[in-house]
């Protein structure tokens, strides 16, 4: 690996000809850093990223370059940016430990209200393409095999040509689209996924990095990870850490959805402050009650409350809650969390594989009991939180327990509406979060 | 001689939820470690088994009609 020392202490140049202000000079610590604020709408053309990042900074296939790169990455401090916020580095090394490895670039964001990673590839589909061969050549593996929502399959297959006809890469991208369900996102899922044409998990053991793709060792990160190590790699651990906090480093993509003026994808430093975050899309439109970040699987937070913490997992630990994959859903006050929390959890049991019975008529449970208290009919909790025990950590994924944490989040936050349900009264006139049409599920 | 005891020690039954159908014999023969949820799916103790209960944990593994059963030594 070569790094410049002026593209370690520059970062990506000025992001083209459009931009202005101080957001994108390019200076130490200065976001975007992945997003080209500057360019118009669409994709980044390979010349244009080059210009803006500079070559790709090959690791070759050279033991001797591969290791040095994941002593950056740990030194850097990425974690996952799927949600799971996994330490890059110790999966990079575990996979490069192995025999004739395979890489995956997970881009399913499979959540129906999550869009960064679409936009990431939508916009900066180069950066996640370097990211995904440069992970292919820390660990030694031939083939990179990058999946997508279908909604930006194309931009990929095109970005992956223009590399191809410049002979940018030493190593195979291989362009799948990704299964469109909720489950089809976790990591063994998608390897099911590509392998077999199947979007079900199939648990542990064995580990993916022992035993993934084909039965090859393999390394699956999030698109959005990927790109941080490509920038990583060009402008090192500090520059990385420039922004950030000293245990959650680096920036983040979230996208901001709910009663905001402005909603959609922005890239934050972590660390931020959550009230700030949702200033990036225009501040709140309407009165807020409460937050769900994270995710579907996510926790719901007292929107005062979160306003002053860091967006970061320590920040939000106290709450409950933590980064996730970088979803945040403001809730006004005239919609209800209960109403919102029961749709969502019936998608989440409606999502089940059905592969595991508690997961497959726990959630069910959960979900009915949750519609009942939604709906007035029952103002009874202790089935709830006893189905509640039965559903968490009975998976081999992680989705029940993630479906159990929003709801145990729900009873906590939303204890107004619950006293008002049992009086059989619902102030509740819209609904925030988006879920794709029951007929298709 | 040293005598293992506590957490940290010995092998813990595991479930492979993917794999059981809720049969439920595991839960008749092993009931001081074995309990069914409301669905007829077994939860299984995390603590390790008792050495005079490691016989009858081999018999509900071998037991088990989808082989869903198993004993992993404890790690942590």
């Amino acid at each position: 690996m070569r790094l410049t020392q002026t593209q370690r202490h520059r970062g990506p140049a000025a992001a083209g000809p459009a931009t202005t202000g101080p957001a994108t000079t390019g200076a130490t610590g200065s976001l975007p850093r992945m997003l080209p604020a500057g360019f118009a709408a669409g994709p980044a053309s390979l010349a244009d990223h080059v210009a803006r990042y500079g070559p790709l900074v090959s690791a070759g296939l050279d033991q001797r370059r591969q290791r040095p790169l994941i002593e950056e990455v740990d030194r850097a401090g990425l974690t996952g940016r799927g949600g799971a916020a996994f330490p890059t580095a110790r999966k990079l090394a575990a996979v490069a430990a192995g025999r004739n490895p395979v890489v995956v670039a997970n881009g399913t964001e499979a959540e129906p209200a999550s869009a960064k990673d679409k936009v990431l590839l939508a916009r900066s589909p180069h950066l996640v393409l370097d990211g995904a061969v440069l992970a292919a050549e820390i660990v030694g593996a031939r083939e990179a095999v990058i999946v997508v929502h279908h909604a930006v399959r194309d931009i990929t297959d095109q970005a992956v040509s223009e590399r191809s006809r410049a002979g940018a890469d030493r190593i195979r991208i291989r362009v799948v689209t990704a299964a469109d369900r909720f489950v089809g996102g976790e990591a063994s899922a998608v390897v099911h996924w590509i392998g077999a044409g199947i979007s079900t998990p199939t648990g542990t053991p064995p580990r993916l990095s022992e035993r993934g793709l084909g039965g090859a060792p393999t390394l699956v990160q999030n698109v959005e990870t990927l790109a941080h190590l490509a920038l990583i790699a060009r402008y090192g651990a500090s520059w990385f850490r420039s922004v950030g906090t000293p245990e959650e480093a680096g920036s983040m993509l979230v996208t901001i959805l709910g009663a905001v003026r402005e909603p959609g994808v922005h890239e934050i430093a972590l660390g931020t402050p959550t009230g700030e975050v949702l200033s990036l899309a225009g501040g709140p439109s309407a009165p807020l009650q409460a937050l769900l970040i994270g995710g579907y699987s996510g926790t719901w937070v007292d929107a005062a409350d979160a306003a002053t913490r860091p967006f970061s997992s320590a920040g939000l630990a106290d709450l409950g809650a933590g980064v996730g994959a970088g979803l945040i859903a403001a809730l006004p006050e005239r919609a209800c969390g209960l109403r919102e929390t029961a749709r969502v959890v019936r998608y989440l049991a409606d999502e089940s594989a059905g592969q595991c019975g508690p997961c497959l008529f726990g959630l069910d449970a959960v979900a009915g009991q949750l519609e009942g208290i939604a709906a007035g009919r029952t103002s009874d909790l202790r089935m709830l939180r006893r189905w509640l025990g039965q559903v968490d950590g009975r998976g081999a994924c992680s989705h029940p327990d993630g479906a159990a944490r929003l709801v145990r989040s729900a009873l906590e936050v939303f204890t107004a509406e619950l006293r008002q349900h049992a009086r059989g009264w619902c102030a509740g006139t819209s609904s925030i979060l988006p879920l794709p049409p029951r007929s298709r599920r | 001689m040293t005598v293992r005891t506590g957490r940290g020690a010995g092998s813990q039954l595991r479930v492979d939820p993917i794999a059981c159908d809720g049969r439920g014999l595991c839960a008749d023969m092993l009931p001081e470690l074995i309990t069914l949820d409301d669905w007829g799916f077994p939860v299984i103790s995390r603590e390790a088994v008792p050495a005079d209960q490691l016989g009858d944990a081999r018999v509900a593994i071998r037991a088990c009609p989808k082989l869903a059963l198993r004993l992993e030594r404890r790690r942590d």
